[in-house]
Parts: structure tokens; sequence; C-alpha cells
């Protein structure tokens, strides 16, 4: 078998709070870099063509379509990943209890990316209005819920 | 976790069953695991020297293939394996057909890797499996196929005329024929007053999980034995389907269903090619093989539905009571029919839905077409009938300058006349087992308001603004056949274990069996435990699908509990030396009735009544096993069983009724075309309610597949059967903007049939959905003189209407 694998590339970056080095192909998507070289699979991939946003990261504090990037793009960057809002043994954060106490997600599949796109909100914008809110969860898909209790959700998270 | 604070849905009359649990909107065990990021799904999984597998699919809607080149791939960087139907021995031939009917004369389903003939674009021909999944798609664009181009059959309406065959054994594409009738409908047209004629459509769509398929499967050469982790909706189906297609004894094969990303019923087959194919290369192998499904596959070789053409007709009085109703359709079956009759078979039952009608005439012919294959989609059939029947309600109320809503309430089935048999006969009797569609149907209407609604609409006409308002009413089949079944076991730790053949996708089962197992035996709900997705656990059952998990596994469930609650006694009433009715379970706590001072933990009676059991705890020290007090115990009971083990079945003998009516108010912009929802009224009965926050989430997510379905999202194909949808730019799923608000309502008749009381609603929040949007525009643009008479409605085709009527 001859192998023509382009040589791998240096990635230094931080993802999560953790110095890491990815060493990747140019073409590997920053999505299969976090899911399977770094093994952070609660980034999910729905479409791969940026619209479900299953796939949203926050990269330097703004959310992101982890497939519409290459992992080589992501040099000197700071990533945070759906592992990062409630680390291992620490209780779950007031964004995602208010997911679980208002029933905003069903299969699960789509709602990291929905939960990382709404920790930028909450961050950038704490005092957001509805029709932010709305326009926040606009690049979301999700096929579960209907959509009702993930608002409920994000508003019970921002009023509280 | 506690209950949380979370009202259950406004009660109707009287107070909804409730148990400890049972009744309580518990918050999901599944949820902190998946808020987490911990999820584990198909693609999740990375094994040890697994490989990566890409298909190459058919790019012609109807060919013969000439030529497979596989050379370059096979030679291409990475690569371990191609396959193609050749490299298939005895498994080069169609797969299984699930549901055998008389009615199906020319049954077609497809190989796992075509060789000579393909049927639609997207379908399977070849399978390149290498190091990467990178490398798996490089090298599978290298695979070569020579087609010899055949016309394609794309429209529905002129398959059955047309000279082109989708199979070149089927003429005129027929795979079957459907008829079912009651009464004697042409007497009932001939003496009517009035009849009215329609002819109704329903374009192709698609469910659309978030989460595409994908298969890992794991040959150990070994141990011999075939691991296989499968996004679907049926892993013990999988299972003993892989173990004989395979030549593997049942118990060689294990299959998981991990966390699955939604179902809606694209995920039920038996099999995808892909199922077959990758558990056979991982064969080959003997590494992992893994295919994870990209959105654009999805799109074309996903199984689709929703496709039907319908020339249907009412007779009725001058009352508008209907004296009858015919229907003859055409159902897009796909290029195969590996599902059988299912979907065109529950339209056929399903017409008549919550009326009186004592004449009815269905006739179904099912069409072979150049596309997916069609497999049920949440709702499987039943929209369109409710689409059909209610369209067929507004053409009597318009002939009869009536309101839609009293021809409905004229012919609503009494509540006195339940349970109801229909006299349709599909496989089963269809027997309405209880019901009560009028007062539903009240309060429907008290949430919709048509009068104040009429008003609001007068002015608004005045302002130059369209608003309208509709309703459907459904009656909703539920929990097929045969049966589910359950294996209880109370640890030594106290926990009780349930495991279940079903599946979940996001409905939560976890959670609510686990209600309905701590209220059956009297435990703590901390203290149950439901597994489910592993058909190495439970064997005998199905999976997840027609609404059936809860109302099948939920008695199965109950009944296990039940079965242990009188182990539990039984050894309890030596213990405290009574009768065993005399002992009580609560809060995982044994005692004597009327003596609950005296009692002891489940796990402590768990761990006496099996002393083998250890580690134990004798003054503060850890000790193994009590081989004496064992041995004493076996010289005074030798043969009573030592812990607490129990299977549970349950099957209902029929499918059982839940029922329901959805209103809606849109206002339609008549320039742009668009329709926009402004509130959407959800009454809906399913019987006892185990989890209210479930059953409603269950009811949103439906509701806005339903709005989707209605106004957003449409499968298009060109003249050739190239697809032109095939992701989420062209095909457009609903958005947060897209739901309005949505007022919930419910009643609640207990099914007779079955110990819970329940009946199944996962699909009640999309059936009636496009009969709802099809009478709100119509009743919004009425004074253009539109008619609806074909869904979706896109912003165009309004458009088109308002011409075409003027």
């Amino acid at each position: 078998m001859t192998n023509s694998t382009p040589a791998a590339v240096d990635v230094r970056c931080r993802v999560n709070g953790v110095d890491t080095t990815l060493s990747v192909e140019p073409r590997t998507l920053l999505s299969d870099a976090l899911r399977h070289d770094l093994g952070l699979t609660g980034t999910h991939v729905g479409c791969e063509h940026g619209v479900c946003g299953a796939c949203t990261v926050l990269l330097d504090g703004k959310s992101v379509r982890s497939c519409l990037m290459f992992a080589v793009e992501a040099q000197g960057a700071e990533i945070s990943t759906v592992e990062s809002l409630a680390p291992e043994g620490q209780p779950l954060s007031p964004l995602q209890k208010a997911f679980h106490e208002q029933h905003g997600l069903q299969c699960g599949f789509c709602t990291p990316g929905i939960l990382m796109s709404l920790t930028a909100l909450i961050r950038e914008h704490p005092d957001a209005p509805d029709d932010e809110i709305a326009l926040t969860l606009d690049g979301h898909l999700c096929r579960c819920t209907g959509y009702k209790n993930i608002v409920k959700a994000a508003r019970a998270a921002m009023r509280a | 976790m506690s209950p949380h604070p979370n009202p259950p849905p406004q009660a109707g009359e009287g107070e909804p069953s409730r148990g400890r649990h049972v009744g309580h909107s518990i918050g999901r065990v599944e949820d902190e695991r998946l808020l987490r990021g911990n999820g584990r799904y198909v693609d999740d999984i990375d094994l040890p020297r697994q490989l990566h597998a890409a298909f190459v699919r058919s790019q012609q809607a109807n060919a013969r293939i000439k030529a497979i080149n596989i050379e370059r791939a096979r030679s291409a960087p990475g690569v371990a394996l191609v396959l193609t139907g050749h490299d298939l021995g005895h498994l080069n031939k169609p797969l299984p057909l699930l549901g055998p009917n008389p009615a199906l004369t020319h049954p077609k389903t497809q190989r796992p890797l075509a060789t000579e003939r393909v049927h639609y674009v997207g379908q399977t021909i070849a399978c390149v499996v290498a190091e990467t999944r990178y490398l798996a798609e490089d090298a599978a664009s290298l695979v070569e196929v020579e087609y010899e181009t055949l016309p394609a059959v794309v429209d529905l309406g002129t398959a059955g005329q047309v000279s082109q065959r989708v199979h070149d054994d089927v003429p005129g594409n027929v795979a079957g024929a459907i008829h079912d009738a009651i009464g004697d409908v042409d007497a009932a047209f001939k003496e009517a007053a009035y009849t009215e004629k329609l002819r109704l459509s329903i374009e192709r769509s698609t469910a659309s999980p978030i989460e595409p398929r994908g298969v890992l499967a794991d040959w150990d050469r070994k141990l011999r034995r075939l691991q296989v982790w499968d996004s679907t909706q049926a892993p013990v189906a999988i299972k003993h389907g892989l173990a004989k297609m395979l030549a593997l004894s049942q118990e060689q094969v294990d299959v998981t269903a991990p966390d699955v990303g939604g179902g809606f019923g694209t995920k039920i087959m038996l099999f995808y090619p892909e199922e077959l194919v990758i558990p056979f290369a991982a064969k080959q192998l003997g590494r992992p093989v893994k295919w994870s499904e990209d959105r654009w596959e999805h799109f074309v070789s996903a199984n689709q539905e929703r496709g039907q053409i319908h020339d249907a007709e009412v007779a009725f009085d001058r009352e508008g009571r209907i004296l009858g109703v015919r229907t003859s359709f055409l159902h897009d079956t796909g290029a195969f029919i590996p599902y059988g009759i299912a979907v065109p078979a529950n339209t056929s039952t399903h017409v008549i839905g919550q009326y009186r009608i004592k004449n009815y005439d269905v006739r179904a012919t099912i069409l072979y077409t150049n596309k997916p294959p069609v497999s049920p989609y949440r709702g499987a059939g039943r929209p369109h009938a409710v689409f059909v029947m209610e369209r067929l309600i507004c053409a009597v109320a318009r002939r009869l300058g009536m309101e839609p809503h009293e021809v409905r309430r004229r012919n609503l089935i009494p509540t006195n006349e339940f349970p109801y048999d229909t006299g349709l006969h599909i496989d089963a009797p269809v027997r309405y087992d209880s019901g009560d569609y009028v007062k539903g149907f009240e309060l429907a209407l008290k949430h919709l308001d048509p009068a104040g609604f009429r008003k609001q609409q007068e002015k608004a006409r005045k302002e130059g603004r369209y608003l309208g308002m509709g309703m459907g009413t459904y009656v909703e089949a539920t929990g097929p056949a045969p049966y589910e079944s359950c294996r209880a076991k109370v640890e030594e730790s106290g926990r009780v274990i349930f495991d279940v053949a079903v599946a979940s996708q996001g409905q939560g089962h976890q959670t609510t069996l686990a209600q309905i197992a701590a209220d059956a035996l009297g435990v703590e709900f901390d203290h149950v435990v439901v597994r489910e997705g592993d058909a190495s656990r439970v064997e005998d059952g199905i999976g997840t699908f027609g609404s059936r998990s809860l109302l099948l596994a939920g008695n199965a469930v109950a009944a296990a509990a039940g079965e242990l609650k009188t182990q539990i006694a039984a050894y309890a009433a030596e213990l405290f030396e009574c009768a065993p009715g005399d002992i009580v379970i609560q809060r995982g706590r044994v005692h004597v009735a009327g003596n609950p001072a005296r009692d002891v933990s489940l796990r402590d009676l768990a761990m006496m009544a099996n002393p083998i059991g250890y580690p134990g705890e004798r003054d503060g020290m850890v000790v193994g096993p009590a081989y004496g007090d064992a041995l004493k115990r076996a010289k005074e009971r030798p043969a009573a069983a030592p812990m607490f083990e129990a299977r549970g079945y349950f099957g209902a003998g029929q499918q059982l009724y839940g029922s329901g009516v959805h209103a809606a108010t849109v206002e339609v912009d008549p320039e742009t075309g668009r329709v926009r929802m402004l509130k959407y009224i959800v009454v809906h009965d399913c019987g006892v309610i185990i989890n209210p926050a479930i059953v409603e989430g269950q009811i949103l997510g439906g509701v806005a597949q339903g709005i989707g379905g209605a106004l957003l999202e449409r499968l298009t194909w060109d003249e050739s059967g190239q697809p032109q949808t095939t992701s989420f730019m062209d095909f457009r799923l609903p958005t947060v903007d897209d739901i309005p608000e949505v007022v919930l309502d419910h009643v609640e008749t207990p099914s007779p049939l079955n110990p819970l009381g329940v009946k199944g609603t996962g699909e009640a929040g999309i059936i009636p959905a496009s009969a709802v949007v099809a009478e709100a525009v119509e009743d919004a643009l009425s004074p253009f003189g539109v008619h609806v008479s074909a869904m979706p409605l896109f912003p165009s085709d309004v458009k088109r209407l308002i011409r075409e009527a003027g």
C-alpha cells in the first residue's frame, strides 16, 4: 500500500483550559480533531455543511461551526467544548441545570452545540432580550423538542 | 432526582391517574450524562485498529450497471478492502422483507450492493474500507461505475401509466394493492343528497434526525463473536437478523443501540444495506469497521415517506351528516418495499378517524418509483388519512354554508359508543378501545374560540390582513404487536434492575419505565435502573416504533415488578412469619401490614435471601460469603431460588387508540405567499400519562415536525430522478422562529386493554398538522376563493393558488 498522505501539521492550541498539541493532516476538520484525536466526543456532527449547529464550539470566546473549520486554523486558539461546562466531579452549570429542569433535551444530539452558543451569549450579553435569544437559537436545528423548552431553559438560566 | 416543579398540562375534568411517581414530571435520568457531553453515539466509539467505510452510491436513478471498476480504489492509500456485490457470497441476494402480506403482489427489496441494476440515486454499489474516513472517501471517488441509463419513473401521478419500469419484471410499477370496505358505500353515494369530490396530494418528506445513521462492527476472530453498535431503533431485531444472515448463532452476536440522536422511524429497518455490509466487512477483516453516514448520504439513501395522491369523495345530507366516504389512492413506495404495506395500510384504516362513518371504501395502489425506499416516518400514513378526511369535511362545510367545526361536531362518535368497532380490518380489527372525542373537541373549541376569531378575522380583513383558522381531529393506532418483555432483578445493593428490549432515541424510557417500576414495586425512583438498547440482555421483543414502547414495555415492566413483588412477599412472609398477602413494600422497605415499625430494607432482604452475596458486613467489618447461613437455608428450603429475579411480558392483542384534536391560527401574506403560524392548539388523549413533561415534549416535537411538513419541507427530483434536495440548505427544517405559541391540553380516557391504562403518544403531535394548516390557509385566503388540496404550501404555492383562483 502506498502512502502519500500529506505530512501532519502540529497545531498548538488550548482546549478546555489544557495546552494541547494536535498532530493532524491539513484537511482534518476541527470537529474530527476534537472528537477523535482528543476524544472530546461531546461535540457532535449532524450535517458537515454548517447548518445544523450541532458542532458548535467556542473559539477565542466566539461560537464557531467546528465542521466548517480545519483543525490547522485553530493554531494558537483557545477552544471550549461542552465538556468544559461541568468538568468531571463538578455539578452541572446553571445553564445545564435549566435544560434539565425545563426538559430542554430529548435525544441530546443537538444539545451540546446549543449549550455552547448560549454560553457565549450569556457571557457577552447576560441581559439579552428574547429576540436575541431567538437569534442565537436560530442557528441550531433540533428535531426532537420543537424548541419551546429550549427557549424556556435559556430564559430560566438568563433571568435567574 | 426528586420530582421537579414542572406542572403537568392543565387537566380536563377529573384528576389524571397518579402514583408516587407515575403521573409526575420527574426529571430525566438521561439528562446529566447528555448535558455533560458524555453521550455515546455510534460515531463517538473508537475501537483499537478500527477501519472506516465509505459507500459508492448510484449516480443514476434507473440504470443497468455495465461495469464496476474498483482497481484504482483498491490500490489507493490506506485501503484495506473494496467490496462489491460479487464479494458477498450468499448475501448477494435481496434483503429481508418485513411484513410480507398477500396484498403485496410484487415485493422487491434491494441487494446489499447492486451489481446489475440500480433503482435510485443513492443506492449502494460498493463499499470501501480504509484506515481513515477521509482515505475511504478518497478511494470511493476512484471507483468507476459504467451505467446504461434507463428512463426514470419519478412522478407518482403517472408512475402507473408510463411504459418505463422501475423493476423490469413488475408491470405498471405496481407493488401491490389494498382494499378494505365497510357498509355499502355505493348505496350511500346513490342515495345521498350531496356528494363532493377532491383530488388531494402530499409530497415526500423525510424525518431527518440530527444524528445521521451509523454502524460500527467488530468481529473477534479469537472468540468468534460479532459486536455491533448500530444507530437503530430495534437492536434486538438487528441481532436476530444478523445472526441469521451471517450464519452465526444468536449468542455469537451482540447488538447495541447506544445513544441514538433521533429516529422518528427512519432508523428502523431490517436491514439497511449498510447494516449488513459493515458487519460483513468486519468479519472479513477481523478488525472493527465503522460507517458514519453524512448528511448528503442521508438525503439520498435513508428511507423517506409521505408521497400519496388521493381521489376522495364524500356523501352527505343537508344536515352535514356524513353518509359515506370513498378514497382511491396512489402510494409512492420508492424503488423498494422493505417495510411491506404498513404505511398505506395505516392510511387506509385511519381515514374515518373520530367520525361515525358506517359506509367507507378505500383502495390503494402501491407504486414503485425511482426514488429512495419508503418506510414509516412519524405518523406513518396516518397524516395522509387525516388530511383526506379533514379536507372532505371542509368541502362538506363549504357546500352547506356551515362552519367546518359544526360538521365535525355532528359526526363525532358519541362518548357512549366506546369501545367502538369500526368494522375495518387490516391484519387486525380496528377497534377503538376508549375515547371521549366530544370532550376533546369541546376543549379544542374552547381554546380556539372560533366566534371570537371570526371577529378578529373580519377586523383584520378590513386592514388588508388575512388571518385564518383550521382544525383537525385524529385517532392514533398505537402499540403494534406482538409484545415486549422485561427482565428484572434485585441487586444486593437494593437497587432493582429492569432490562427491556426497546430502545430510546430521545423518548426518555429510562425515566418513564423507572417511574412505572418504582410504583409497581414500591421502591424509590432512585433505586430503579432501567437498561435498554442492548440486545444481549433481553432478546424477547422487537424495538421502538409505532408508539409502542411505553405501552408494551411499560406493561412488561409492571408485570415483572409484580412478579418480583410476589417473590419478595413470599420470602418476607417466612421471615416475618405471616401470610404473603400481609406483606407491604413501601419506599424500598418491607414490613407486615399494620406494623411498619418492624421492617427490613429491600437491600437487607436481598442479602438475606442470597447469603452468598458479598461483600457483606458484620460488626463493622466487611466479610465474605456466609456459607454457614447459606447451607442452613439450603437445608430448610432446598429448591428456593436465592435471588429475586423475574420476567414480565405484555401484548395487547390489538392496537390501542389514542386521539386528539389540533387547531391553529395563521396569517397569510398574499404578496409574498408567506404563512405565519400564530397559535397552535393541541388537545390529546393518550390514556394515563406517566410523565407529563415527557409527553408534552413528544407532542411539541411532533408539532414542530408537522409545521415543517406543512410549510417548509419538500423533497424534489428532476425528471431523470436526480435528487435536488440533498442538504439542509435545500431541505428546510423548522427553526425556533417557525414554531408559534403552543397551547397544550389533554383528556384522559384510560385504555381498558392494559393494566396501566396507557396508550402510545409518540406520533400524536404530527398527525393532523398538515390538515390543520391547510384549512387555516384556505380559511385565511377565502376572500380569494383559494382551495388547498396539496401539501406542502411553500410561499410560491400560496401565490400560485391565489393566482389560479383569480
